[in-house]
């Protein structure tokens, strides 16, 4: 059986307090640990630091951090699980997004098949597809 | 943080909404979509005006409101900090669903308050 691929994005906040290079060390282990469970590394991005709407434990500021993967499902069991022990790590968040972007792509596919239905249709041209 | 109303002329938010008796622009040049088929403007009779307002969601084609957007998200959440309805936001069912999913989750990860006072 082969399982399908997922994506996901996740977004953790670690503690403001953690140095820049501490940070970029615990993001490439983190991916390590995802890529070693067999998930594969979309994008990576340090979002850097940004006010807390709300205090997190008496923090105010925090440090967020993206990742967006494909795995089938079991890496973010892992992956959130160490971010659980870590106390560095204040909160995140796991969302699936495939099933999402595949909705989103049907809503354009249909604007497109509509509008080709319109009188006076002008097939877009590379620059307006964009 | 930015409490949603430094960018005022987003497309997204309907600020010219006068209320319900207040003064109607009548010269309609932003029907762009077949939606947006202007308002059943009954004239006279003391009837109020009412203008159909259209999804600025569906206006701006998006398709998928993303969580970490919190200047876009900012737009749906007055000073309390509580979500924009619907009656007043003129956003379709299907986007004001996935904007309502999308500031849970930016409150999740504390991209927007839960409560503000």
């Amino acid at each position: 059986m082969i399982l399908e691929k997922r994506t996901y994005e996740v977004v953790f906040i670690v503690a403001p307090t953690m140095a820049e290079d501490d940070l970029n060390q615990l993001s490439t282990s983190l991916q390590q640990i995802v890529t070693s469970q067999g998930a594969e590394i979309v994008k990576a991005e340090i979002m850097g630091r940004r006010q807390l709407a709300y205090p997190i434990g008496r923090v105010n500021e925090g440090q967020y951090v993206l990742f967006e993967l494909t795995g089938n499902g079991s890496e973010i069991a892992e992956l959130e699980r160490r971010m659980r022990v870590n106390d560095q790590i204040m909160r995140y968040i796991t969302v699936r997004v495939d099933l999402d972007r595949r909705r989103a792509d049907k809503f354009k596919a249909k604007r497109v098949r509509k509008a080709s239905k319109r009188p006076g249709y002008v097939a877009p041209t590379e620059a307006a597809a964009e | 943080m930015a409490n949603g109303f430094d960018d005022i002329d987003n497309p997204l938010v309907d600020r010219d909404n006068d209320g319900p008796r207040g003064p109607r622009n009548f010269e309609r040049n932003d029907r762009n979509d077949r939606n947006d088929r202007g308002g059943d403007r009954r004239g006279g009779g003391g009837r109020r005006f009412h203008r159909r307002k259209v999804c600025g969601f569906c206006r701006e084609k998006i398709d998928i409101i993303d969580f970490k957007d919190v200047r876009l998200l900012a737009n749906f959440i007055p000073e309390r900090g509580k979500i924009m309805p619907r009656r007043i936001s003129g956003s379709c069912a299907t986007h004001q669903r996935m904007l309502t999913e999308a500031i849970k989750r930016a409150r999740n990860i504390a991209l927007l308050p839960f409560a503000t006072d």
